[in-house]
């Protein structure tokens, strides 16, 4: 690594515009990135990171500016510079990385066209070169079929392909610097391993200088050089990441890293004999012809938690929505205690519908935006348990102080006027209302940052502790299945692939697939990628691993 | 034409020259140091322009009468331009000051287009509700010893009566008190006829989006047809058709008339109900509510139509013009609304001669001009304040 400048950002304050005022962003932070050095930028939503990033590029998202300081770049101050400068170095010595491949390539162009435009443009290579360089950049990371696949459509190929092979694009000129915007954050933990190796490898191999942002610390530990925390736009603090790990200076660092500590301990197992309150028999579904699920039984007891793992398109959320009664299955049936429920929601009678309640992953489109939280809550009170006025408030009070909201604050707010975690809360107030036995969580906190996402699983255990209800926990990450579950499903396929009790899960010998899952979720420490690769061989990650089964 | 093309080419060399100097004298600022060509262009076509219109508007202020009446009309408009800016910019600052909070929040943040187009319809609906007491005259009366056709203006020199601001139609007929009734019956039956077409199609658009199924598609489909045929044409088909069952059945043609447009029109509303119908079926709200065994009245009118508003107004708003225009059309093929009634539509038709005598006399070409003004300016009006509201509900969305 040479000890060269790249970035130099001094003093650096951002400004967004909202309600016709400019509110501070980031406010005054340093930035300074050697040659071929990876800088991890972490931090929970709302904290600029971001925004920090594109600013090292010397862009700005419309509605922000760069109100003071400066941006260096190899000595080109990217502030004052002209346009024509800055379009001579943006994706030719600048190049991005967005968090969503799929939304960022244009659907109607093949992978390759895309890939050899900014190569072209920028007068680097002809079209030709730039296409067997092309091909030189999916072999290197990896891709199936490198010849071919960038001749394919977007929609063609796989989202952990999608991302690498954004990722090949980037590299298309040889950048001196890449910025990843939370690469990963929307793949599977497998298919994550994968990208996130390929990208290691290619940033070491060109000595491309990266900065990283993500919210996932673990992953950052496996990418970078150096981290810096931020914090609502102020910056925590920067060491190097086997410093930052191992000896964090800062409050707020620590409490980051203490998050994935929360863990409950195992309810002892149920009697046999016990009706489960609710019963999964043989269950066959398929949407259209598609068969999705196939042969699916488990059961869930009463003050227990169910959790239901697997990667995306495993059957996880199909098997909640044959509960539900939104999908009815083709065979088998479901019990609500001992009781055959209709396969058809609108078979089935109010009394039953409310046993069964459901908490969304997306808070955002799960409470309606022009309801205020008093009726939200207030609607399933009056429409199950009948109640009105003054004995309705009072119930709707008692809830909001349950999800530990103050009621006289937050009763007439609208839900934009929440936070992720607050919204979410509302959530499960909603499912609360109806008093019932069961409730499904269908990846509650999944879209939320981890100190929120821990807030929300200790709320539901206490809730749990006090209602004694039921849950069934959908989740695709271990970390959460960890803290809160007393029994696992693993699924892959629409099948189950093994079910227990926590403790024999997480303890050898499992099943294969299950052993992937386990050993695919990043962990705390800067080498547990380099050793989980040599362990299972480079041919044998990820993607490849899974199909290998 | 020779002389268009050099004045273009003589621009395109003042554009650079513009650029180069902007560039010398502000010492190379991002401004002008970025400024695409075009833009540079732009800039000096632009004032080429102005500069045309302050030069035409001195011609219309000619004393030379025949060089003044060329000009005529560009004149009137520049003024009434001038005169709507500074009428929609004193009612901006007068929402500003006066009103309670949100409504002083609104006006603040509100384009001066959006004022101009509030301040028309407040104006227009004013007239429409109280034609009775501000018209001089009855919309019907023929006022006994006044000349058909005096010319607007009120100069007795030109052909005028001080009596008469605006003049009097081909039987003598006060234009003016016709224009403000005509505000009452074709503003007041286009309302009504976009009221009935939301009900139509917003209701039968959201049952669609929310049931699906068969229902969703003989709807749909039916909606299909219907647009399939032209809607002007169909619609005078069907008015010559209800001209022969109205007087049978005693019923008025105009409820016809309004019955008639509003199930065309119901067609588009249907339309785009469906459209943003099923965007907010797919919520996760709209699951939870099907879930809690909620009703189809609570689920269209409680959680579906409150997120359904904004572009349901907008389309109001542009729907209301196109019925607005389609009334009009009518009246002028003289199957819409029937004489004696005032109708800008039929006046402009039953004084449309006059524009013929626009070059030297253009007070009486301005006869006709006047209900076809009173149309258009309210369409223009109409879309402005739905333009203002397109943009507010799409910005709450982020």
């Amino acid at each position: 690594m040479s000890e060269e400048i790249l970035v130099k950002m001094r003093d650096v304050w951002l400004e967004g515009r909202s309600d016709e005022t400019w509110n501070p962003i980031i406010n005054g932070v340093d930035l300074t990135l050697k040659k071929g050095e990876v800088l991890g930028l972490i931090g929970e939503s709302g904290a600029g990171k971001s925004t920090l990033g594109l600013a090292a590029m010397g862009y700005t998202r419309d509605g922000v500016r760069i109100s003071k300081g400066s941006v260096e770049f190899d000595g080109i101050d990217l502030l004052t510079a002209s346009a024509a400068v800055k379009r001579e170095l943006l994706g030719k010595r600048i190049a991005y990385v967005a968090q969503s491949a799929a939304a960022s390539f244009n659907p109607a162009h093949k992978l390759m066209d895309q890939h050899v435009e900014g190569p072209v443009q920028h007068g680097v290579m002809s079209k030709s070169d730039s296409e067997e360089d092309g091909m030189e950049l999916y072999r290197k990371l990896r891709l199936p079929n490198p010849d071919q696949i960038g001749f394919r459509y977007p929609h063609q190929v796989s989202g952990g392909q999608l991302q690498r092979c954004m990722t090949a694009m980037a590299m298309s000129c040889r950048p001196d610097l890449i910025i990843f915007d939370e690469p990963t954050t929307a793949l599977d933990v497998t298919t994550q391993i994968e990208v996130l190796a390929s990208i290691r490898d290619i940033v070491e191999q060109f000595n491309t200088a990266a900065i990283y942002i993500t919210h996932d610390l673990a992953v950052v530990a496996q990418m970078a050089d150096t981290i810096k925390v931020l914090l609502k736009g102020d910056e925590v603090e920067t060491a190097d990441t086997r410093t930052m790990l191992s000896a964090p200076t800062q409050e707020y660092t620590k409490s980051l890293w203490a998050v994935r500590s929360f863990e409950r301990p195992q309810k002892p197992a149920v009697q046999t004999g016990s009706v489960p309150v609710v019963s999964v028999q043989n269950v066959d579904a398929s949407y259209g012809t598609v068969p999705v699920l196939h042969d699916v039984s488990f059961d869930m007891h009463e003050g227990r938690t169910v959790a239901v793992v697997g990667e995306s398109g495993s059957g996880k959320s199909t098997t909640a929505r044959c509960i539900t009664g939104l999908l009815p299955p083709k065979a088998g049936q479901i019990l609500v205690d001992g009781e055959v429920m209709p396969p058809d929601y609108r078979k089935r009678s109010k009394d039953q519908l409310r046993q069964v309640q459901m908490i969304y992953q997306m808070a955002d489109t799960a409470l309606n935006p022009r309801m205020s939280i008093g009726q939200i809550i207030a609607r399933p009170v009056e429409f199950y348990l009948g109640l009105k006025g003054a004995e309705k408030r009072k119930r709707v009070d008692a809830l909001l102080e349950q999800i530990e909201l103050e009621p006289s604050q937050y009763y007439h707010r609208l839900p934009s006027e929440l936070s992720g975690g607050q919204k979410q809360r509302i959530g499960i107030a909603r499912a609360l209302a109806a008093e019932p036995k069961f409730i499904i969580c269908d990846e509650v906190t999944s879209a939320l940052d981890q100190l929120v996402a821990e807030g929300i699983l200790r709320l539901l255990a206490r809730l749990q502790d006090e209602l004694s209800l039921t849950y069934m926990f959908i989740t695709h990450d271990l970390a959460t299945v960890r803290a809160i579950a007393d029994e696992v499903v693993v699924m892959k396929d629409g099948r189950v692939v093994e079910q227990g009790p926590k403790t024999e899960m997480f303890t050898p010998p499992h099943h294969a697939y299950t052993d992937l899952l386990l050993s695919s979720v990043p962990q705390m420490d800067p080498d547990w990628l380099t050793n989980l690769l040599a362990e299972r061989g480079v041919d044998n990650i990820g993607d490849a691993a899974v199909d290998k089964m | 034409m020779i002389w268009f093309v050099a004045a273009l080419v003589g621009m395109a060399a003042v554009a650079w020259g513009f650029r180069f100097a902007g560039q010398a004298v502000t010492g190379n600022a991002p401004k002008f140091r970025d400024m695409p060509y075009g833009v540079a262009y732009g800039y000096v076509l632009g004032v080429a322009v102005l500069a045309w219109l302050v030069w035409a508007y001195t011609q219309g202020r000619s004393p030379d009468q025949a060089i003044a009446n060329k000009f005529f009309f560009l004149r009137i408009a520049i003024e009434g331009f001038i005169i709507f800016a500074i009428a929609a910019w004193l009612f901006r600052l007068l929402g500003r000051s006066v009103g309670t909070s949100g409504t002083k929040k609104l006006f603040r943040s509100m384009p001066l287009t959006a004022s101009f187009g509030i301040l028309t319809i407040l104006i227009y609906a004013i007239f429409a509700l109280f034609a009775g007491v501000i018209a001089p005259y009855g919309q019907e009366q023929i006022i006994p010893g006044v000349a058909a056709n005096v010319i607007p203006g009120g100069d007795p020199t030109l052909g005028g009566n001080p009596d008469f601001p605006l003049g009097t139609d081909q039987i003598g007929r006060d234009i003016l008190s016709r224009l403000i009734y005509g505000a009452q019956n074709t503003v007041g039956i286009a309302f009504a006829t976009t009221v009935l077409a939301f009900l139509l199609g917003g209701t039968f658009g959201f049952l669609a989006a929310t049931l699906g199924g068969w229902l969703d598609q003989l709807l749909s489909r039916t909606v299909d047809v219907l647009m399939a045929i032209p809607s002007l044409i169909f619609a005078l088909l069907l008015m010559t058709i209800a001209s022969v069952w109205a007087p049978e059945l005693g019923i008025p043609l105009t409820v016809f008339m309004v019955v008639i447009i509003a199930v065309i029109d119901s067609t588009r509303v249907y339309r785009l109900a469906r459209a943003v119908g099923q965007n907010i079926v797919v919520m996760d709200y709209i699951e939870a509510a099907k879930l809690r065994g909620e009703g189809l009245g609570y689920l269209v009118f409680k959680e579906i139509l409150p997120n359904a508003t904004a572009p349901l107004l907008a389309e109001f708003g542009l729907r209301f013009c196109f019925v607005f225009l389609t009334i009009a059309a009518l009246s002028f093929l003289g199957v819409g609304i029937q004489p004696p009634l005032a109708d800008w539509g039929t006046m402009v038709r039953d004084l449309g001669g006059f524009v013929n005598f626009a070059q030297f006399a253009p007070m009486a070409a301005t006869a006709p001009l006047l209900a076809a003004g009173a149309i258009a300016l309210l369409t223009v009006a109409v879309n402005f304040v739905v333009d203002w509201m397109l943009q507010k509900s799409s910005g709450l969305k982020e």
